[in-house]
C-alpha cells in the first residue's frame, strides 16, 4: 500500500515526457565530451605519462595557482563583498560592474590589462620594479594574479547575494546582546552564511583550476614556473597527444571528484 | 537622575510619516505600545534598540543618556544594555539553545563553561531544562519564546524590550503562555515594554497602555481606562471589546455578578469571555426573542464619538455598549436612565484564561 503510494507520487511529480527526453540531450553535451577523452585514452602507458616531470610540474603549479588564488579571494574579495553589501556610497553600481568585469570579458583580455598594469613597463609595474626588483609576469606570482583576477568575482557575487539575503535583524539581535562589529560578523553573520560562502569559494577555486588565457597573456607558458595544468595541455596537444589526454584526465578526475563531494556536502545544506 | 526609561521618540520612517512618541516606564512596571501593523511600532523597537538613529527627542535609561541628536550623542546597541524579545523570536540558527541563550555573556568575555552554566540555569529557570543542545528550529513556538526570553535576561538588561511576544503563536498556546510570560516578567526587576498590536494581551500584561496610531500615541492610561473611555474611534474600535472573566461550565460563563449564556458548550474551567460592544442591544422594555442573555440595568454613562454612542451600563454585570444616536433619541436615552440589555450567546467569545 504504502510502496504503491510512492510508486504513484513518483509517477505524479515526473515531468512530461518531452523534457525528459530533452534533459538527456542536455546530459550528452557533458558526457559526450568526457567518453572522447576516455575513448582516447593510453591506459597502458597512463602510470609512466603521469610521472613526467611535465605532467607533475603542471599538477603541482595548478594546485598553487587555484589554492593561491582561493586563499588570496577569500582574505580580499570576502570584504569586498562585505562592502558592496552593508556600505552605501555613491558608486556602488559601478563597482558592482566592475567586480563582474572578469567575467564578460574574454580572459586574454584581462591578461593583457594586467601587462599594461603591472608588467616591468606597467603603470605600477614599473615603479614597482624600480623599488624592489620584483617583476610579476611570468613568475608564478604572476599566476596567481591573473587566476585570482578571473576567478574572484564567483566569490564576490555569491557572499554579496547571501549577505544581501539575511535578515538584518540577526545582526541586530546580536548587537543587543552586547556584541560588537567584530564579534557580531564573527560569530553571526559568517557563520550564517557558511553555506554561501563555500559555495563561492568552490566555485571560485573550480573557474580558478580551469584558467588559461588571463595566465598564459600575463604569466606566459613556462614549465616548472608558470605553466598550469590547462597551459600543459594547450601545448601538449600539439607535441604529444598521450601526455595532453593524460594531464586532462587529471584535471577532470580532481574536479568532479571536489565538485561531487563538496556540493553533497555544502549545497545540500544551502 | 530618573530611573527607569524616559523618552520623547521622534524619528522619520522610509515611506511615510514620522513617529513621535513619549515613553516613560518605571523600573517594575509593564508599559505596552498598542497599535495596528504600520502605526510605527517597529520603529519605536529600532530607535530604542539602537538598530535605528532618531531625528530628534532623545533616550535615557536610568538617567544616562542613550541618544540625543541635539547633543550629536548616540550609544551603539551593543552598549545600551536592551534586551530585546524580537517579534519571531530571531533565534540564531546556527547555535543551539544554549550558546543563543550563552550569546549575551560570551559578548561580553565571560568565559565558555561559566557562560555555559549561566545559560542551563536560565533554561531551567524557564522551564527548558535539557534543552540545551537542541537547534531553534527543533523547538516549538513556545519553547522559542521562552528561549529569547532567556537570551535577552541572561545579560542583565536595564531595560526589556518585548516585541510581539506572542504573534507567532498559535490560538492556544498564546493563551497558556501569556499567563507564563506575566510570571517571567515579574521576575525582572526593571522597566518593560510590550509592543503589541493584541489589545487583550497589552490589557492583560501591563500597568499602563499607550494607543499608538499613524506614527503618535493617541491614549496613555490603565486598561480600564481604555477600554471604557476610548478616545478615538479607533481605540473604541480595536480595545472596546469587553472583557470578562468567569467559569465556564455547560454553555454558561458565571461571574461574581451574573451568569453569561455563551456558544460554546465544551469548555470549562476559568475563561475570559470577549463581548464587542456592537453585539450588545439595548431596549426600553424586556425584550422577548432568541439572544439568551437579558436583563434590567441602569445606563451609567452616554459619550458620543461622530456617528456612534457608547453606552456604560451598570450592575449586575458593567458593560459598554455601541448604538447609533439615532436610537439613543428614539428610547430617549439619558444618563441614570433604566434599560434592558440582550446578547446573543453565539456573540459571546469565550477562551481558556
Amino acid at each position: 500500500m504504502t510502496d504503491r503510494a510512492a510508486e504513484v507520487r513518483r509517477k505524479a511529480s515526473r515531468p512530461p515526457a518531452l523534457v525528459m527526453v530533452l534533459a538527456l540531450a542536455g546530459l550528452a553535451v557533458f558526457v559526450v565530451p568526457l567518453l572522447g577523452l576516455l575513448a582516447r585514452t593510453p591506459w597502458q602507458d597512463l602510470p609512466q605519462l603521469l610521472t613526467e616531470d611535465v605532467v607533475a610540474d603542471a599538477l603541482r603549479l595548478s594546485l598553487i595557482a587555484s589554492l593561491g588564488a582561493t586563499a588570496i579571494s577569500t582574505v580580499i574579495g570576502v570584504p569586498l563583498a562585505l562592502v558592496l553589501a552593508r556600505v552605501d556610497f555613491p558608486g556602488r553600481p559601478i563597482v558592482r560592474g566592475l567586480v563582474l568585469l572578469p567575467l564578460v570579458i574574454p580572459p586574454v583580455v584581462g591578461g593583457a590589462a594586467l601587462l599594461f598594469a603591472l608588467g616591468r613597463r606597467g603603470v605600477i609595474g614599473a615603479p614597482l620594479y624600480e623599488a624592489t626588483g620584483l617583476v610579476l609576469p611570468f613568475s608564478t606570482w604572476g599566476v596567481i594574479i591573473a587566476t585570482t583576477f578571473v576567478a574572484m568575482p564567483f566569490l564576490v557575487i555569491t557572499v554579496e547575494g547571501a549577505l544581501r539575503n539575511l535578515d538584518p535583524r540577526f545582526e541586530g539581535a546580536a548587537a543587543s546582546l552586547g556584541a560588537g562589529r567584530w564579534t557580531v560578523l564573527r560569530r553571526v553573520t559568517l557563520p550564517m552564511i557558511a553555506p554561501s560562502l563555500a559555495a563561492g569559494l568552490l566555485l571560485t577555486w573550480a573557474r580558478a583550476l580551469g584558467e588559461f588565457g588571463a595566465t598564459i597573456t600575463f604569466a606566459g607558458n613556462l614549465q616548472g614556473r608558470t605553466q598550469t595544468l590547462p597551459l600543459a595541455v594547450f601545448v601538449a596537444l600539439e607535441s604529444d597527444r598521450d601526455t595532453a589526454v593524460a594531464l586532462s584526465l587529471i584535471m577532470v578526475a580532481i574536479s568532479l571528484t571536489v565538485l561531487v563531494v563538496l556540493r553533497e556536502r555544502w549545497w545540500r545544506s544551502g | 537622575m530618573n530611573s527607569g526609561l524616559d523618552a520623547h521618540l521622534v524619528a522619520g520612517r522610509e515611506n511615510g510619516f514620522t513617529v513621535d512618541v513619549r515613553l516613560e516606564v518605571a523600573p517594575g512596571h509593564t508599559a505596552a505600545l498598542l497599535g495596528p501593523n504600520g502605526a510605527g511600532k517597529s520603529t519605536v523597537v529600532s530607535v530604542l534598540a539602537g538598530l535605528m538613529p532618531l531625528d530628534a527627542g532623545q533616550i535615557s535609561l536610568d538617567g544616562r543618556a542613550l541618544d540625543d541628536p541635539a547633543r550629536s550623542l548616540f550609544v551603539p546597541p551593543e552598549e545600551r544594555g536592551i534586551g530585546v524579545v524580537f517579534q519571531d523570536y530571531v533565534l540564531f540558527p546556527h547555535l543551539t539553545v544554549s550558546e543563543n541563550v550563552a550569546f549575551g555573556l560570551r559578548s561580553r568575555k565571560v568565559p565558555r563553561h561559566e557562560a555555559a552554566d549561566r545559560a542551563a540555569q536560565w533554561l531551567e529557570r524557564l522551564g527548558l531544562a535539557g534543552m540545551g543542545d537542541r537547534k531553534p528550529r527543533d523547538l516549538s513556538g513556545g519553547q522559542a519564546q521562552r528561549v529569547a526570553l532567556a537570551r535577552a535576561l541572561i545579560a542583565e538588561p536595564l531595560l526589556l524590550l518585548l516585541d510581539e511576544p506572542l504573534a507567532a503563536l498559535d490560538a492556544t498556546t498564546r493563551v497558556e503562555l501569556r499567563r507564563t510570560l506575566d510570571d517571567h516578567l515579574e521576575h525582572f526587576a526593571g522597566p518593560r515594554l510590550l509592543i503589541t498590536h493584541d489589545p487583550t494581551e497589552a490589557f492583560l500584561l501591563a500597568d499602563q497602555v499607550h494607543v499608538m496610531e499613524d506614527g503618535a500615541v493617541t491614549q496613555v492610561g490603565t486598561a480600564d481606562d481604555i477600554r471604557l473611555r476610548p478616545r478615538t474611534p479607533y481605540i473604541a474600535d480595536l480595545a472596546g471589546s469587553n472583557l470578562v472573566e468567569g467559569t465556564a461550565s455547560n454553555g454558561i460563563v458565571a461571574t461574581t455578578t451574573h451568569d453569561l449564556h455563551v456558544g460554546d458548550t465544551h469548555i470549562a474551567g476559568t475563561v475570559l469571555a470577549t463581548i464587542h460592544p456592537r453585539a450588545i442591544s439595548i431596549h426600553r422594555h424586556q425584550p422577548e426573542g432568541s439572544p439568551r442573555n437579558t436583563w434590567e440595568t441602569a445606563v451609567i454613562r452616554i459619550e458620543h464619538y461622530g456617528d456612534r454612542v457608547r453606552l456604560q451600563t451598570g450592575d449586575p454585570l458593567a458593560l459598554t455598549a455601541e448604538i447609533t444616536p439615532n436610537a439613543v433619541e428614539a428610547l430617549a436615552l439619558v444618563e441614570g436612565a433604566s434599560v434592558w440589555v440582550s446578547i446573543k450567546a453565539t456573540e459571546i467569545g469565550v477562551e481558556a484564561d
